[in-house]
């Protein structure tokens, strides 16, 4: 059985300095809001942040959950920006500045990086980036008769997930467009803590409907649905 | 000059050229309108990289669904026979050859395929998001666009100075004016706008267009 918190600074109180984190969600849907307001309560410093993209900024619920920047020294993302520049966002001053080290990485790639971290294949070969900016300082070769880029795979040391429902065994159900990259996060992290809806006794859940399997899975945060204006 | 052909004469346009029973991926933006003009006996199916395979209209107002959006991060709705997935599943589809169509937005395409639509020049950051390997991965890729930019510099080019989404990927430009193939010898100008000639056509555009012996208007 998974612990099953309902305090979320519980569940992220041994989140260090200078930790590596995985962020699921996708322009604001599946993105596990209790989990980074507590996170943003603890003040640490130096993190790393694994994440499609800034938490959406059209969310009011989503924006006091953000990590603030002052917290975040390094990000791995796709999509850090918006398409019009906002130079009193913090993100962006961060990024514009060199505050925040930036990796800006194809969202394919990205997803792939952290699924073959998860699955054990260290490296990987892809075609998406070859002759852009995106190939820069990789290795790139022939495999049949078309150009790929190597590619590293992505590990975190925590992963803060959002589900729609779980068993206590961890088997996590999603809702509508909620997957996006949680699933692959839960199996590419050292501890994966996963926000969800409501939790169900093993059994209650159709093997056949379960997402990811309890396994990636090691802490349990039951939360009240987000309300937002 | 003669009018140019507004953003949503571009879409119908676009949308005529999509096959019937493929499978789509439409970029942010502008070519988010070709889903309002593809005629639903096509029986398209669009794919949306955040998870989605079978995304619907727009919902009408005050009946949105928490969570089902699209990859522009707009409500939307599904189709009978819709699908969900993870993102690295995703990208397998996209990836995997498996898309038969996909619409990107572009900042410069270049006389021989190269797509730029991910960050400007005069800025220090920009968001890639699944355009790259949309541009890699689609069986066809078709870029909608103004032909010149705001200030009127041409958008087709002899070669892209901003940062490339893709290499050789672009294989049709749909335009307020024009529109181009991309052939293994360079830029091929199919269809002008109305009142257009190919010399006008041309004159704001930097790369070399040969003319296409069928040269015609563009007719929906």
């Amino acid at each position: 059985m998974k612990p099953v918190l309902v305090d979320p600074a519980a569940a992220v109180s041994d989140i260090p300095d200078g930790a590596s984190i995985m962020v699921g969600g996708f322009a604001g849907v599946g993105v596990p809001v209790l989990l980074l307001r507590a996170l943003a309560q603890r003040g640490v410093r130096d993190l790393t942040i694994i994440a499609n993209g800034t938490p959406h900024r059209r969310d009011p619920a989503n924006q006091a959950a953000m990590v603030p920047a002052s917290m975040i020294a390094r990000a791995i993302l796709s999509f850090p920006v918006g398409a019009s520049p906002q130079p009193e966002n913090p993100y962006e001053q961060g990024y514009e500045r060199g505050a925040i080290g930036l990796e800006i990485v194809p969202q394919g790639t990205l997803a792939e990086r952290i699924r073959a971290g998860g699955a054990g294949i260290p490296a990987f070969y892809t075609p998406t980036g070859v002759g852009t900016p995106f190939a820069d300082g990789k290795e790139v070769r022939e495999i049949n008769g078309r150009l790929c880029v190597l590619e590293h795979a992505l590990r975190a040391d925590f992963a803060l997930i959002r589900a729609h429902t779980a068993d206590r065994l961890g088997n996590l159900t999603y809702r509508n467009a909620g997957r996006n990259f949680n699933p692959i996060m839960a199996m590419a992290a050292d501890v994966s803590i996963a926000e969800v809806d409501a939790v169900v006794e093993p059994g209650t859940l159709d093997p056949e409907h379960v997402v990811t399997p309890g396994i990636f899975v090691d802490r349990i945060v039951v939360a009240e649905r987000e309300r937002v204006a | 000059m003669p009018d140019r052909l507004t953003r949503d004469v571009i879409a119908m346009r676009v949308a005529a050229e999509i096959p019937d029973e493929a499978y789509v991926n439409l970029g942010i933006g502008m070519p988010t309108l070709v889903a309002d003009y593809v005629l639903s006996e096509k029986r398209i199916v669009f794919h949306a990289e955040n998870g989605v395979l079978g995304t619907g209209p727009f919902p009408e107002p005050g009946s949105e669904i928490p969570d089902l959006i699209n990859a522009g991060g707009q409500f939307t709705t599904l189709i009978p026979g819709a699908a969900f997935m993870d993102s690295a599943e995703s990208f397998a589809i996209v990836r995997g050859r498996h898309l038969d169509v996909a619409v990107l937005g572009g900042l410069q395409v270049s006389e021989r395929g190269d797509l730029a639509n991910w960050r400007r020049v005069d800025r220090r950051v920009g968001s890639i998001g699944g355009a790259a390997d949309i541009a890699a991965g689609a069986k066809r890729l078709f870029v909608m666009m103004e032909h010149t930019t705001r200030d009127g510099q041409p958008k087709i080019v002899r070669s892209c100075t901003y940062p490339l989404t893709g290499c050789r990927v672009v294989n049709k430009i749909f335009t307020d004016v024009a529109v181009i193939a991309v052939a293994d010898d360079g830029l091929v100008l199919e269809e002008v706008a109305p009142g257009w000639r190919a010399a006008d056509v041309q004159a704001v555009t930097e790369a070399r267009l040969q003319v296409s012996p069928t040269l015609c208007e563009i007719a929906l």
